[in-house]
């Protein structure tokens, strides 16, 4: 049940069964889950046939040709492309079975609550506690830059199970309720003007034992698993030439004669190359995950595309003379989804300020390519082998 | 879409090439070689060409080449790059040849470069970009005068194709002219004055799109070369910074100098996809111009910076003759003139993708 053509025949079977005309949305997709063609590298009875991953192509051609509704991914990101890998590898049959049918047809939306005020780029020093009292955990602290925390149903949550062992080891990874009474969700607005994501605070928040995930104490570990796959959504998207920022600049290039200098259009020319040449960085990454052959270059996509949004987006502003000077809103929304295209240049540049901040600093991602592509040494750590409670804060 | 990937051939040719590189060019015995009077590597250039097949891969079979591609020449320069060969492989297969392919009539010509019998070498200076204006000879009385410099790899050329004022393209053979060494940035690949007296030449057909179609090709496959002395010199740089310690740890594990490998590493990546992206397109005759215009605006700066870190990061070693990281460097300096320089190709993208100046 790996074959391409028997994957194109069982998904015109299910539209055959269920005709996307005549189908309320939402038994669309439960039906789609149930038949598993939500993901079909998933196992079977989870949304999947355990089928490779790049197979999953053929059934969103063949659905797209018959016009069938999807889960609106953008919306459910954080569900699809972090909790969910992590609940497949991590979880119990009873979570796995309870949680991924509503997260993937988007009638729960999740949100993740890492970091912390105190703990950035250094997450493993983490301070929200969660105590065991019975059958329960008992969680108390401070949750910040959540997207989607305002509309989510569940969490996915690390807090400090042991304050007594080295950071790392005293991590336990569970889902929160996002209606239970002890959590309160902030706007936090952003230089944008508006408030995409939220603080989050927790007061003594009841967590059944039922909802952690892995073992107590082995969140690190687990948290492992949506950290990395938050990174390659992050830096992964297909574009066509001129597909990312660069197209609206080229756009208002040749639209407004009137805007052009010498010095922009140089630096505008070599934007352009950087641009169409990290586009066919990550088109060879995609094709090397197709051959089965994944490389270490995924590592680096995050990268080159922050400072490509920041670089192009701050021209885009300086092309736009007078009008640079302007900015489209600066109304406190809080919106669903990050929007680039639908706002002007002064959102994008302030916007792609965070892309070298959010997923991980692209100071952090640099070292992470250096140790682990590159081999070379770690810095010295003075925390590694100190009880958390030790440490400076 | 370009497929951006090595077969498994291409992997295994480029495995058989760096054996042969391995045992046959090591930097030492380059070094000792370039200030000789031979700085050219012929019986590198024997095994590659004779041995190998290699000077022949853009050739079809018929005409007595290996009828392979741009994708498999730019795997055999990528390893030339590495080792900073001192062998006339981009200029006589790939310059030349492509040169020969675009005239009517290149008559034995074409099939004694693919052998690797005869060495051939377009007599266009080194630094002309693809559609930049070139040099010519004068044609009187049935014979050539006139001088061109900085034509690369002259010196060992059994034959040049050489540009006259008529517009046409004439073999000229080397024993007909007189050829004098330049003192040369990168001596690996070191350039020539040509000096052509009443020299006698068989017309080939016209110049024009023969030496645009070689210099494009050129240029295109060059990126595959530059990434090659890149990966060098960024793989050199940080096994040296494993090895080498100060203040008592590897040097490597200070997070100043990791972050500028880890530069240079993820600027490798994308020249990777550049360099392919360009020898694709010469393969399928699909979006050349762009592609090969991206790959050039994209490699020199990325190969001389990779270059730079590694001299710099060498610390004291790196500025020494001894050491090979300036064959490296002046490859790569040398490399982002030849064939036009990064800003003329984006002058040429700015017209291609219609980004024209103000």
């Amino acid at each position: 049940m790996t074959d391409a053509a028997e994957l194109r025949r069982r998904t015109q079977e299910f539209l055959a069964a269920h005709p996307p005309a005549g189908t309320a949305r939402q038994d669309f997709l439960r039906a789609r889950f149930d038949a598993g063609l939500a993901w079909v590298h998933f196992p079977e009875g989870l949304g999947g046939l355990g089928a490779p991953r790049t197979l999953q192509a053929v059934v969103d051609a063949e659905l797209e040709a018959a016009g069938a509704p999807d889960n609106d991914p953008r919306r459910i990101g954080i569900g699809l492309g972090m909790a969910a890998p992590t609940i497949l590898q991590y979880g119990t049959q009873e979570q796995k079975e309870r949680f991924l049918r509503p997260l993937w047809t988007g009638e729960e939306v999740w949100c993740q609550l890492f970091s912390e005020p105190g703990a950035g780029s250094d997450l493993a020093a983490l301070g929200t506690r969660a105590v065991r009292e019975g059958g329960h955990w008992v969680v108390d602290g401070q949750k910040v830059w959540t997207s989607s925390a305002h509309l989510a149903r569940w969490a996915i949550l690390i807090a400090r199970t042991d304050p007594d062992v080295p950071k790392h080891r005293g991590i336990t990874y569970f889902v929160c309720d996002m209606t239970d009474p002890g959590v309160e969700v902030r706007p936090l607005r952003q230089i944008t003007g508006e408030a995409e994501f939220n603080e989050v605070f927790l007061t003594g928040v009841r967590i059944p034992d039922a909802h952690r995930l892995g073992e107590a104490g082995d969140g690190w570990r687990v948290a492992q698993t949506t950290l990395n796959n938050e990174r390659v959504a992050i830096g992964g998207m297909r574009l066509p030439r001129e597909g990312g920022m660069i197209g609206p600049v080229a756009k208002t290039w040749r639209e407004r004669p009137g805007l052009r200098t010498h010095d922009l259009h140089q630096r505008l020319l070599k934007l352009w190359v950087e641009a169409e040449v990290a586009r066919l960085t990550g088109e060879r990454l995609r094709q090397q995950l197709v051959a089965g052959q994944p490389g270490p270059e995924g590592a680096g996509m995050k990268l080159g595309f922050a400072r490509l949004n920041q670089e192009i987006s701050g021209l885009e502003v300086e092309l736009r003379g007078e009008e640079g000077l302007l900015y489209d809103d600066w109304t406190m929304r809080r919106p669903e989804l990050v929007d680039f295209t639908g706002r002007d240049a002064g959102y994008r540049y302030l916007r792609a300020k965070g892309n070298s901040i959010e997923g991980g600093t692209s100071e952090v991602l640099l070292n992470i390519v250096a140790e682990r592509v590159l081999g070379l040494p770690a810095e010295p750590r003075t925390d590694k082998d100190v009880p958390w409670k030790d440490l400076a804060r | 879409m370009s497929d951006l990937l090595y077969s498994e051939e291409e992997e295994a040719l480029r495995a058989a090439v760096r054996d042969l590189l391995t045992d046959h060019c090591d930097a030492a015995g380059v070094i000792a070689r370039i200030e000789s009077d031979a700085p050219h590597d012929l019986s590198l250039w024997k095994s590659l060409a004779d041995g190998m097949g290699l000077a022949g891969l853009l050739v079809p079979e018929d005409r007595g080449g290996q009828g392979a591609t741009h994708r498999e020449t730019a795997v055999v320069l990528e390893e030339l790059g590495r080792a900073v060969a001192p062998v006339p492989y981009l200029t006589s297969a790939v310059v030349a040849t492509e040169a020969l392919l675009a005239c009517p009539e290149p008559g034995g010509l074409l099939a004694s470069l693919a052998s690797g019998r005869r060495i051939g070498a377009l007599a266009v200076g080194l630094h002309t970009a693809p559609r930049a204006a070139f040099a010519t000879v004068r044609l009187e009385g049935g014979a050539l005068h006139g001088e061109l410099t900085g034509i690369a790899d002259a010196a060992v050329a059994d034959v040049l194709l050489v540009p006259a004022d008529d517009g046409g393209l004439y073999a000229v053979e080397a024993g007909a002219v007189t050829v004098t060494p330049q003192t040369s940035l990168d001596l690996t690949r070191p350039l020539a004055r040509i000096v052509l007296d009443g020299a006698r030449g068989r017309r080939l057909g016209d110049a024009e799109p023969a030496v645009r179609r070689a210099l494009r090709a050129g240029a295109g496959l060059l990126a595959s070369e530059q990434l090659g002395v890149a990966e060098w010199s960024l793989t050199e740089t940080v096994r040296h910074l494993k090895d080498r310690k100060q203040f008592n740890r590897p040097v490597g594990g200070f997070q100043a100098l990791k972050h500028r490998l880890a530069q240079s590493w993820l600027e490798t990546v994308n020249l990777r996809a550049a360099a392919r992206n360009a020898a694709d397109a010469l393969t399928t005759g699909e979006d050349v111009d762009v592609a090969v215009a991206v790959a050039q605006s994209y490699a020199a700066p990325v190969a001389v910076r990779a270059a730079e870190e590694a001299l710099q990061l060498h610390g004291g070693i790196g500025m020494t003759w001894e050491h090979p990281v300036h064959l490296h460097l002046k490859r790569a300096k040398a490399d982002s003139i030849a064939y036009g320089t990064a800003g003329a190709h984006r002058e040429e993208l700015a017209e291609l993708v219609d980004l024209r100046a103000p």
